[in-house]
């Protein structure tokens, strides 16, 4: 047998395909190059600059001044450490509040009620998120609001403003970028590991963190991208509900106007700290489930 | 093999941004290397006596004035207020005066109102907006960075009405050249929940002193420009700090308004910077007393709230506010129409009596609802502004006219305000 070659059919684009890869991408790149990570350039650049005294105005000189007063100041340092355990906190309550929901939603339900309850977990996605905070206002509001009435007769108060208010307050908005995640996960889990898992002998609770748990990690890990990375960059919540509590974010908003580059050297530590946690879950490969 | 072909599009890509960036950054530098220089030359001028008035206007920021004449509107105007300022009936349909402005001069008025003066440096640094109410610590900021345009006087015939002391003032001019129409002015006042505090208050002292028997119920506005409540406080309580303007502090005076602000912390229950957000903790009771304004009270009363609010006996900040004029409006007619309009008796008798500040116009006396307004806000009283510190922009110079130190500049007033809150 032999094969002949025939000449390549298609088009210019065909016969091309690293032109036709480079038309493709130019425009989607362009937008993420230019806009997106030229503007993280920038504001990683301003960090490196200082404002004259007398003026106000932008002094463009290098200086790891801005850097060195972030670091250094406990003020600062301790407010890094509450963000990041308001992100942490708010991922796990958001975990422990989604994974029975997605189950019940993915596996318990029947599949014809699936798309209405998708639909009812959206809902609160349609409001305004400062509708939605000022809600949370009113209900945390001690000695009268909403959360304070259902505690009282169990002897307890109502968180109030502050620390435990943006915990539940974020956990409440991000709630639903963590449900989905999870369950399009369980929605992919085969019926037959679960009747493989029976068969072998495996009770309920040994097949959910034998057979189940590893296979929706990866979607665990998408939703807290959301959850933890949402809550690392909010200030207006703290500001609404936070009573004198203070995040990253706020001491930005403080400072922005008149001190950018100090501004810029806080906004980077967000950054950071979402990047690394990219890239140590990069490996569980919940990257490709996003 | 896909994803190294698309890794190096994408660093090649990077490198071409960061590129752009460095250009981009480059270029402004030159534009605004030059600004400073002629704010520097500006200030410098009164100091050379030999410098003629003339010259020193020539360096005026912002270019010549509007020569006008005033001519039909161009439809529309944007203006950025504080809340309170700009009323068209939604908020309470009785107080409006601008849909009588929309219908006589066809100005369709788009109102966007800030809770603070940096949100309103910001947002005009942002352009798209025609007029600003700006207070006396934004002024000097958006003057000097050229975002606004000089008055002419002579096209606001109300101008002439405005009382003195609030004209051609530090905050509202430079070298003789007014730069917009003063509204009104006020002082921040102590206001309390009168279920929470039962016997009337006079002194800040229980929203400072450790032993304040309202701990975990005191309330202060969230912003830089609060160190100078505290500066005020220490005025009256320490006086050999020896300060003589909170908004002009040196190293040591700015050390001990921090220290009492960490001290006042520990009291404070919630800080406020949205306005709606201090109505509902005042009238709820959540916040039992702290710094407010006067627009705050009568709300908060107009809601049903039980609350009190007086001029503290140590003095206090307050606010001087100017109309003014973004450089580039397109709508300049428009512009001049609404200012006219706002310094009119009628209008300044009605938006300052609604705030609750002392009107900027002589003759709104006459016409406020309440007679007694001007006298009850000491409108034309000298004497009563004295102790009332204007809200203006600390720098590095000492706007006391020390010049044996250095003063503490706003961004570090910004930077210790932030490392307090956190």
């Amino acid at each position: 047998m032999t094969t002949t070659t025939s000449p390549p059919r298609g088009g210019f684009g065909y016969r091309h395909p690293n032109l036709r890869l480079a038309g493709l991408l130019t425009a989607p790149m362009a937008w993420l190059v230019v806009v997106y990570l030229g503007s993280l350039a920038a504001l990683f650049i301003t960090a490196f600059w200082t404002v004259d005294d007398f003026t106000g105005k932008l002094v463009r000189e290098f200086t790891l001044q801005n850097f060195q007063q972030v670091f250094t100041t406990p003020a600062y340092l301790s407010a890094m450490l509450r963000t990041l355990s308001i992100a942490l906190l708010v991922t796990l309550f958001c975990l422990v509040l989604a994974l029975p929901l997605a189950f019940f939603m993915a596996r318990v339900a029947n599949p014809k009620w699936r798309p209405l309850l998708v639909a009812l977990v959206l809902t609160p996605l349609w409001a305004s998120y400062l509708v939605k905070v000022y809600a949370w206002r009113a209900m945390l509001q001690p000695e009268t609001g909403v959360l304070a009435w259902f505690l009282d007769p169990l002897g307890l108060d109502s968180p109030g403003y502050g620390y435990l208010g943006i915990v539940i307050t974020l956990t409440y908005l991000w709630l639903p970028y963590m449900i989905l995640p999870i369950y399009a996960g369980l929605t992919r889990l085969p019926d037959s590991m679960l009747a493989a898992s029976a068969d072998l002998g495996a009770r309920n609770g040994r097949t959910f963190r034998s057979v189940v748990m590893p296979l929706v990690f990866p979607s665990i890990v998408a939703g807290s991208i959301f959850t933890f990375s949402l809550s690392l960059g909010d200030y207006i919540t703290a500001q609404i509900v936070g009573g004198k509590v203070t995040m990253l974010g706020n001491i930005v908003q403080t400072t922005y106007v008149t001190n950018l580059p100090f501004a810029a050297a806080v906004a980077t530590i967000p950054v950071i700290i979402v990047l690394l946690y990219l890239l140590a879950v990069r490996r569980s490969g919940a990257l490709d489930n996003l | 093999m896909h994803t190294t072909r698309l890794l190096k599009i994408v660093v090649a890509g990077s490198a071409a941004a960061l590129v752009l960036a460095a250009c981009s950054s480059s270029s402004s530098s030159d534009s605004s290397a030059a600004a400073p220089e002629s704010a520097a030359a500006a200030s410098s001028a009164p100091a050379e006596s030999s410098a003629p008035a003339e010259e020193a206007a020539a360096e005026v920021p912002g270019g010549p004035a509007y020569a006008g004449p005033v001519g039909a509107g161009e439809g529309q105007v944007n203006i950025l207020a504080w809340p309170g300022y700009v009323e068209d009936g939604s908020t309470d349909p009785a107080v409006d005066w601008v849909t009588g402005f929309e219908e006589e001069t066809g100005c369709q008025v788009n109102v966007k109102t800030f809770g603070t003066s940096d949100e309103a440096v910001k947002l005009m640094q942002g352009g798209g907006w025609d007029l600003v109410s700006a207070s006396g610590d934004a002024t000097l900021r958006l003057i000097y960075g050229d975002n606004l345009q000089p008055l002419n006087p002579d096209l606001v015939p109300s101008y002439a009405n405005i009382y003195d002391d609030l004209k051609l003032q530090t905050h509202n001019s430079v070298g003789g050249v007014p730069f917009g129409v003063p509204h009104g002015r006020g002082a921040n006042l102590l206001m309390w929940n009168t279920d929470k505090v039962t016997e009337p208050l006079d002194s800040w002292a229980v929203t400072f002193e450790a032993d304040s028997p309202y701990a975990g119920a005191v309330t202060a506005y969230d912003s830089p420009i609060f160190i100078a409540d505290a500066a005020v406080y220490l005025m009256a309580t320490q006086p050999e700090l020896g300060i003589t303007d909170p908004y002009s502090l040196d190293q040591t005076q700015f050390d001990a308004a921090i220290a009492l602000l960490e001290q006042q912390k520990a009291l404070v229950g919630e800080y406020w910077s949205d306005y709606t957000k201090a109505i509902q903790a005042f009238n709820s009771g959540t916040t039992a007393v702290g710094t407010s304004w006067q627009v705050i009270a009568n709300l908060a009363e107009a809601e049903g709230g039980k609350v009190m609010s007086t001029k503290a006996k140590e003095g206090a900040t307050g606010w001087s506010d100017t109309w003014m004029i973004a450089k580039d409006t397109p709508n300049i007619n428009c512009s001049y129409l609404w200012l006219e309009h706002i310094a009119s008796p009628e209008v300044n008798a009605a938006a300052t009596e609604w705030f609750g500040e002392a009107p900027s116009n002589a003759e709104s006396c006459a016409l406020t609802a309440d007679k007694d307004h001007c006298t009850k806000y000491h409108a034309g009283d000298t004497a009563y502004w004295e102790d009332v510190y204007y809200w203006n922009t600390p720098t590095a110079n000492c706007i006391d006219g020390r010049t044996d130190v250095q003063c503490v500049p706003y961004s570090e007033w910004a930077t210790a305000w932030a490392a307090l809150r956190a």
